[in-house]
C-alpha cells in the first residue's frame, strides 16, 4: 500500500481552479517534493491530504484511507505543518509542544525520542513565548509539534520559504534524518534547488502538475541542448543575446545566461564573434546540463 | 539641488548603530551605494537587515552614526527621504480591492504627483509592462507574478533616487522572476539605485555589489566575482553559507 494516492483530484474555489486532475502516488519512506510558485495549487493539494478540504472530484487516499470519509483516522497518522506559523504565540515553547502531545493522547516524555535531535536545539529556550522566537527556531518548534504524536506521514507546506540559505540547509538535513526513521515526507517549496534533495518531485504550475519523476529523470527528459554564456557585463549581454536570431530562449541564471537554440545546434565560434563585435569581453560559451529550474521553465513554455 | 552638487553616492552610512535595549541590531555598519547601482543586501534571518532598511527609509532613527540617503540626513530629514525613495516588498504591495489604475492614482497622490503626471506615468509604466489592457482589473484578480511587476512599477512611479526591494521575488515563478530582474536592470540603467534583499542566491549574482550581514555586522561587501574568489567557491550560495554559518 502506498503512503499517499491521488486519482484525478480537482478543486476549485468558485470560478478559480486551484487543482486540476492531480494523479500520483507516494511510496512509504519517500521524500516527495511539490515544486512550484505561489498560487500553483500546492497548499490546496496538501490541505486535501490533511483532510482540511474536500476535493470536488477524484479520490485521495492516505495509507488506504479516504480523505473525505476516514478523516479521523488519517489525522492520527499524519503530521501537518502549514505554511503560516500556526502555533500559539502566547504559549511557551514547551507549552506548545505539551498541548499538541495532549491532543493526541501522548506526552512529551513518551515520544521524546522522535523529536530529540530537533527539539534539543530549542530546548534551552523552552520557557520562551513562541512569539519571541526567531524564524529558524519557530520552524524547529513547528516541526517538533508536527512530530510529537509519531506520525507515519509528514506534510510540510513550504517550510523553507523566506528562510535564509543556511537555515534551509539545516532544515533539509533534519528531513533526511527523519526519512531514515521511515517517515514519509511530502514537502512543498518554491525553491527549485531543493528539488535535488527529494526522491521524486512533482512540478506544479497554474493548478496543473506538469511532470512527476525523480529529479534525475526530469533533467534527462529536458528536450534539447543548453548552453551557458558569460561575459563581463551581464545586462548588455542579455540584450545582445535577445537580438541574436539563432537562439530560442535566453534566461539569466546566476553568473551566466542559459540559452537554447531552435535547431538544437549552436555555432559557438559565430556567437562568440558576434558578442565580441558588440564589444563584449571575457566571453565564455559552454554546453551544460540543465537544472530543475531550466526544466520547469521549459515545461511552462510548452 | 543641482546634479553637480550631488555626491556619486545615493546612500552613505558611516558607523551606523541601532540598539534595542541591550541588543545591538546594527553594529557599526559602514557602506556606500552608488547612483544607478544594483546593491544586494543579504544576510541570515535576524541578522539585522530589516532594522537597517527601516533606518534607510526614514522609518526608524539610528542610535548613532552618520547616514545620508539621497543626500538627506536620516535624523532630521526623514520626510524628504520618504519622498525620494520607493519601496516594495512581497508582504506589502498593492491594495487588493482597488483596480490597477486606482492603485497608481492612490500611490501617485501619496507621492504628491499632479493628476497629469499620474496619468502620464501610469500609461508609460503600464505600456512598458504590456499591461494597458488590464488597467481596470481589480488587483485581487491578477496573478502574483503580475502583481509584483505592478508593485515595482508603482514603487518607481515618482522617479525616486533609490528603490528598496525587500524580497521582491519571493514565491514568484521562475520565468516571472527573471522578467522582474530585467525590470531591475532597466531601472538601474536609468540611474535609479536599486537596493535589494533576496533569499535566492542566484539573484545575488545579478547585483553589482553584495553585502552580507551576520549578527548585526556587515561581514563582507564586494562584487560577486571578488567574493567568490576570496572564499574560493563556485557560487554565491557557498559564499553565503561560509559567512552566515
Amino acid at each position: 500500500m502506498s503512503a499517499v494516492q491521488l486519482e484525478k483530484v480537482s478543486k476549485s474555489y468558485k470560478d478559480i481552479e486551484a487543482l486540476r486532475s492531480a494523479t500520483f502516488e507516494v511510496g512509504k519512506g519517500e521524500i516527495f517534493g511539490l515544486i512550484g510558485p505561489d498560487g500553483a495549487g500546492k497548499t490546496t493539494l496538501f490541505r486535501i491530504l490533511a483532510t482540511l478540504l474536500v476535493p470536488d472530484a477524484g479520490k485521495a487516499m492516505v495509507e488506504g484511507l479516504d480523505v473525505a470519509k476516514e478523516y479521523r483516522s488519517i489525522r492520527r497518522i499524519i503530521g501537518y505543518m502549514p505554511g503560516r506559523f500556526s502555533l500559539y504565540q502566547d504559549l511557551t515553547v514547551e507549552e506548545n509542544l505539551a498541548f499538541f502531545a495532549t491532543i493526541f493522547d501522548t506526552t512529551i516524555r513518551e515520544n521524546y525520542y522522535m523529536i530529540r535531535d530537533i527539539y534539543q536545539q530549542i530546548e534551552p529556550f523552552k520557557d520562551r513565548l513562541a512569539r519571541n522566537l526567531s524564524g529558524g527556531m519557530k520552524q524547529k518548534l513547528a516541526l517538533s509539534c508536527a512530530l510529537i504524536h509519531k506520525p507515519h506521514i509528514l506534510i510540510l507546506d513550504e517550510p523553507t520559504t523566506g528562510v535564509d540559505a543556511v537555515s534551509r540547509k539545516e532544515f533539509w538535513d533534519m528531513l533526511i534524518q527523519l526519512k531514515k526513521q521511515g517517515i514519509t515526507i511530502l514537502v512543498s517549496t518554491p525553491y527549485m534547488d531543493e528539488a535535488g534533495l527529494c526522491d521524486r518531485v512533482a512540478l506544479i504550475q497554474d493548478a496543473r502538475i506538469m511532470k512527476i519523476d525523480t529529479p534525475w529523470q526530469v533533467i534527462r527528459d529536458f528536450p534539447g541542448r543548453l548552453w551557458a554564456v558569460k561575459a563581463a557585463r551581464a545586462y548588455p549581454l542579455l540584450t545582445d543575446l535577445r537580438e541574436y536570431q539563432q537562439l530560442a530562449t535566453v534566461y539569466p541564471f546566476g553568473d551566466s545566461l542559459h540559452v537554447t537554440s531552435p535547431s538544437d545546434e549552436l555555432n559557438v565560434p559565430a556567437l562568440k564573434k558576434y558578442l565580441e563585435d558588440k564589444g563584449h569581453t571575457s566571453v565564455e560559451i559552454a554546453e551544460l546540463t540543465p537544472t530543475i529550474e531550466d526544466c520547469f521553465m521549459d515545461l511552462m513554455n510548452r | 539641488m543641482h546634479s553637480w552638487m550631488k555626491s556619486q553616492y545615493t546612500i552613505e552610512a558611516k558607523d551606523m548603530v541601532k540598539k534595542f535595549g541591550r541588543f545591538t541590531a546594527n553594529d557599526h555598519l559602514t557602506f556606500q551605494v552608488k547612483k544607478g547601482e544594483i546593491f544586494g543586501f543579504l544576510g541570515a534571518n535576524g541578522a539585522g537587515k530589516t532594522t537597517a532598511i527601516r533606518i534607510l527609509c526614514g522609518l526608524s532613527s539610528p542610535t548613532s552614526g552618520e547616514i545620508t540617503v539621497a543626500g538627506y540626513n536620516v535624523y532630521r530629514q526623514t520626510e524628504k527621504i520618504k519622498r525620494n525613495i520607493g519601496y516594495m516588498s512581497q508582504k506589502f504591495s498593492l491594495y487588493d480591492d482597488l483596480t490597477v489604475k486606482e492603485n497608481f492614482r492612490f500611490y501617485g497622490g501619496i507621492y504628491g504627483l499632479s493628476r497629469k503626471r499620474i496619468r502620464e506615468r501610469t500609461s508609460w509604466l503600464l505600456d512598458r509592462l504590456n499591461f494597458m489592457h488590464a488597467m481596470n482589473h481589480k488587483i485581487s484578480d491578477i496573478p502574483l507574478g503580475w502583481k509584483q511587476k505592478l508593485a515595482f512599477s508603482i514603487a518607481i512611479m515618482h522617479e525616486p533616487e533609490i528603490v528598496f526591494l525587500d524580497e521582491p521575488t519571493s514565491g514568484v515563478d521562475p520565468i516571472t522572476r527573471r522578467q522582474f530582474w530585467e525590470m531591475i536592470y532597466e531601472t538601474a540603467a536609468r540611474e535609479i539605485t536599486v537596493f535589494v534583499t533576496t533569499h535566492y542566491m542566484d539573484e545575488a549574482e545579478y547585483c553589482n555589489r553584495v553585502s552580507i550581514m551576520d549578527r548585526g555586522r556587515i561581514e563582507a561587501l564586494d562584487t560577486p566575482d571578488n567574493l567568490k574568489k576570496r572564499y574560493q567557491v563556485a557560487n554565491m550560495n557557498d559564499v553565503f553559507v561560509q559567512i552566515a554559518r
